[in-house]
């Protein structure tokens, strides 16, 4: 059966031949939120989502401790049949009173919330339109729905605007007793490979022109962007052009599940048309317990966004100065772009042995098939373990003439 | 059939202008080039190309309408409607 993924399996192949597997790394323990045990060593974890830091915060682990005593360890079935519990609906209530909007729903992840949301929104006579660079899961979302989709370019709200142009020229009139095509606009927050951000201000300016819906998914940007930590839609200010919001607990909340929020009159009616909500079990109230209480100290303590900002700032000004070619935008993802998927796995396993864990990515999981070396801070990052970081990132990157040395070095080379 | 030889101009033209290798290609191209096997485009890849392409002749193609296309030929029918189908390929399609 698997004899098709021949090409697969000798690029994998050849990944292995070069040193150390990223596939393969398994933490044997973890320490703290930036650092764990691999290979009887302690490594600096530089390549995590926990943006907040917060999957070691005491109070979450006793609200879900206490909350897996009390319910049990699972729930045994889904939302719709048998896994409803209090705990779900006031999780609900909780992100829709955070995000200012009527209605939220849970999904027992944040793929399955995009598989469920766009399947459940779009259908085969509507169209979906997706920034070029979206998540896999949008993508598999979109197609689910069986609606038209088309991909814009990636943070081009001009080129979006064009699309809605011919398809509002293509579009047929409505038969008498058929519901109107509709269009859905999907973009990201922060963009989980380059870091970099929608221009949403333009975009939601796009959508009022054209009367569609706007959907985004602010899975690297909740609790991470904003004021108050409500993602880029509070950033940009158009909350009102914003029809509906996915989001996961996996990553700044530190724990797993995702959701929709939205003020549609009826959206409650995907909890019946929703196949990836209907037909999985629902979150574990230990889950459920830990990602209220860390939503509730996103609501009440700014203070570790602010860390998590000056973090980046340091990452990615540290990174720059020693010479690398980053994304576009300061964001606590900061991508490094390398030559070829050779020169980056090389990369990549220098610096685990100099004990920094980073994330490889490489085509095709990368925009514009780039070969990048990806890193995220966290808030809990010190300025010590940031500067260690960029001293090995950059010194490899001399090694392997990436970036030019220091002065000393280049006058030693040329003796 | 000129009409179609225009269009695989233009298909050149933004062949062209993507990342070698597969740019060096765009010069040899014809109707019955095949876009998986003779141009070694991935799947994304593909995608990245019809999104140039969409731009070059201002327009829409959804993904779905791209499960039947397997050559340059087919890719050009989908940019300009009006093209005529070819005999040999009608049946099956
Ligand atoms: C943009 C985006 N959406 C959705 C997801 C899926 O979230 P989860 O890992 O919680 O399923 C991710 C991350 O994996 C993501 O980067």
């Amino acid at each position: 059966m698997l004899e098709k993924y021949a090409d697969l399996q000798a690029a994998y192949a050849r990944l292995g031949s070069g040193g150390r597997n990223p596939f393969s790394v398994a933490f044997e323990q973890m320490l703290s939120p930036t650092e764990a045990m691999l290979n009887g060593r302690p490594v600096l974890l530089l390549g995590t989502n926990n943006y907040l830091g917060l999957t070691f915060e005491r109070s979450c682990i006793e609200a879900a401790a206490a909350a897996l005593d009390a319910e049990g360890t699972g729930t045994t079935g889904s939302r719709i049949a048998n896994g409803t519990y209090g705990r779900h609906a006031a999780l609900e209530a909780q992100i829709a009173g955070f995000l200012g909007r009527r209605e939220a729903m849970l999904f027992t992840t944040g793929y399955q919330a995009n598989l469920g949301v766009l399947a459940g929104l779009a259908g085969r006579d509507d169209n979906l339109l997706l920034d070029a660079d979206s998540h896999a899961s949008i993508y598999d979302g979109a197609r689910l729905s069986g609606a038209r989709v088309t991909r814009f370019r990636h943070n081009d709200p001009e080129d979006l605007r064009r699309r809605l142009r011919i398809l509002d020229e293509r579009a047929e009139p409505t038969q008498p007793g058929r519901v109107p095509s509709r269009n859905l606009i999907v973009v990201e927050g922060i963009y989980s490979m380059m870091g970099d951000i929608a221009p949403l201000a333009e975009i939601a300016a796009v959508r009022r022109e054209a009367g569609a819906y706007l959907l985004v998914d602010e899975a690297h940007s909740l609790g991470v962007l904003g004021e108050r930590g409500r993602g880029l839609v509070e950033v940009a200010g158009v909350e009102a052009d914003v029809d509906f919001i996915v989001g996961t607990f996996s990553k700044s909340l530190g724990g797993i599940g995702g959701f929709c929020a939205s003020d549609a009159p009826d959206f409650g009616l995907l909890r019946l048309a929703s196949r990836a909500y209907m037909f999985t079990a629902s979150l574990p109230s230990s889950v459920v317990a830990g990602v209220s209480r860390a939503l509730q100290l996103v609501e009440e303590q700014p203070a570790p966004r602010w860390r998590l900002a000056r973090n980046a700032e340091r990452l990615y000004c540290g990174l720059t100065a020693a010479g690398f070619q980053l994304g576009p935008t300061v964001s606590p993802i900061v991508s490094i772009r390398l030559p070829g998927p050779e020169v980056a796995m090389t990369f990549w396993t220098a610096l685990l042995e100099a004990g920094i864990y980073v994330n490889l990515a490489l085509p095709p999981a990368t925009p514009d098939s780039k070969s990048l070396l990806r890193t995220s801070v966290s808030a809990v990052h010190s300025a010590a373990q940031i500067d260690r970081a960029v001293d090995a990132i950059a010194g490899i990157g001399r090694t392997l003439g990436l970036v030019p040395g220091s002065s000393a070095e280049l006058s030693a080379a040329a003796d | 059939m000129s009409d179609q030889a225009d269009v695989i101009v233009r298909i050149a033209s933004v062949l062209g202008g993507m990342a070698d290798p597969v740019a060096q290609r765009a010069g040899e191209i014809d109707a019955e080039t095949s876009i998986v096997r003779d141009l070694k485009l991935d799947s994304l890849a593909v995608m990245d190309f019809v999104m140039a392409l969409e731009t070059e002749f201002d327009t829409v193609i959804p993904i779905d309408a791209l499960s039947g296309v397997e050559t340059i030929g087919d890719l050009a029918r989908l940019l300009q409607p009006t093209l005529p189908r070819p005999t040999h390929a009608a049946a099956g399609r």
